[in-house]
């Protein structure tokens, strides 16, 4: 008897982990995309880190969305369609945004150049 | 005196992020997106009262513009705006939806008892979601819509009496 209900625990233990393990995987698709989007009505928080009603909305959205065998490229078009590209903390490089990205390149390319010429042109 | 052309540089650098600073001081902090699609899509949202899915096309027959109000019984602002929806729905040939957003239905029934209806249809939004078709930040947020469902007007907050009469000269 005491053989039989062991068993039983333990086929449960292991039922209780595959799913357990399967939530998880199906969660951590969700806190992936929602850690790259921006809660916009927080300040400096990701959709991820907060819980505001707007945040949980997305939360809701993205998983409803990976349900229906969305992509991840599809949840962030679709979210900065209704949203514009303020919505995802890496935006796309474009004419708007290409000063941007360019910026800190160019810095530290100036700043490079003015270290050689500090350090070795001027010594010659 | 020779001025060294990096010394130009790095003045014209720190003038020009300077200049950024300084004027975002004084623009408006409120973030509405201008790259945005204003077009939305078909989607099936449940009636309030019988719980059928209804297509968002199906609400719209005859109407130039349809305004879609999302609200909720515990907001706030939504109490405040709530006399300048009925002054307006008070116009005839267009219809007024309100999208009950993350509510409870008996609270909602309630707040309306209280404050009247001034809905010709109402949806609900149990978890949120649909209120992101529409690209809304929360509650209150009121959209005018054209037959092919493009947004017209997108108000954010609770409307005013100069939102009304401007609401009034699109509609009429």
């Amino acid at each position: 008897m005491i053989k039989k209900i062991f068993k039983l625990l333990l086929l449960l233990f292991f039922f209780n982990l595959i799913s357990y393990s399967f939530v998880k995987a199906d969660n951590s698709k969700v806190d992936e995309i929602s850690k790259n989007l921006r809660c916009l009505i927080c300040q400096g928080q990701s959709v991820y880190d907060s819980n505001s009603d707007f945040a949980l909305s997305v939360k809701t959205l993205i998983s409803q969305k990976l349900d229906a065998g969305n992509s991840e490229d599809d949840i962030y078009n679709f979210l900065k369609s209704k949203y514009g590209d303020w919505i995802v903390y890496e935006p796309e490089i474009n004419k708007y945004t290409l000063l941007l990205w360019l910026m800190p390149l160019f810095l530290f390319i100036f700043g490079g150049l003015l270290i050689v010429k500090k350090l070795f042109i001027n010594r010659t | 005196m020779r001025i060294k052309f990096s010394y130009i540089f790095v003045f014209l650098i720190t003038a020009f992020i300077l200049l950024i600073f300084f004027k975002s001081l004084f623009e408006d902090k409120s973030y509405v997106p201008k790259k945005i699609n204003n077009k939305i899509e078909n989607i099936s949202i449940e009636e309030f009262y019988s719980g059928n899915n209804l297509m968002l096309k199906e609400l719209i027959n005859d109407e130039k513009y349809i305004i879609i109000n999302i609200w909720a019984s515990w907001c706030i602002p939504c109490r405040q705006e709530h006399q300048y929806l009925k002054n307006i729905s008070k116009i005839t040939d267009f219809k007024m939806i309100g999208l009950n957003y993350k509510d409870k239905k008996e609270n909602a029934e309630k707040f309306l008892e209280e404050l009247g209806n001034p809905y010709d249809v109402i949806l609900r939004d149990k978890n949120g979601t649909k209120s992101i078709f529409f690209g809304a930040f929360g509650v209150p947020e009121t959209f005018i819509i054209d037959s092919e469902l493009n947004i017209v007007r997108k108000y954010i907050g609770p409307l005013n009496l100069e939102n009304q009469v401007e609401i009034e000269k699109l509609l009429k």
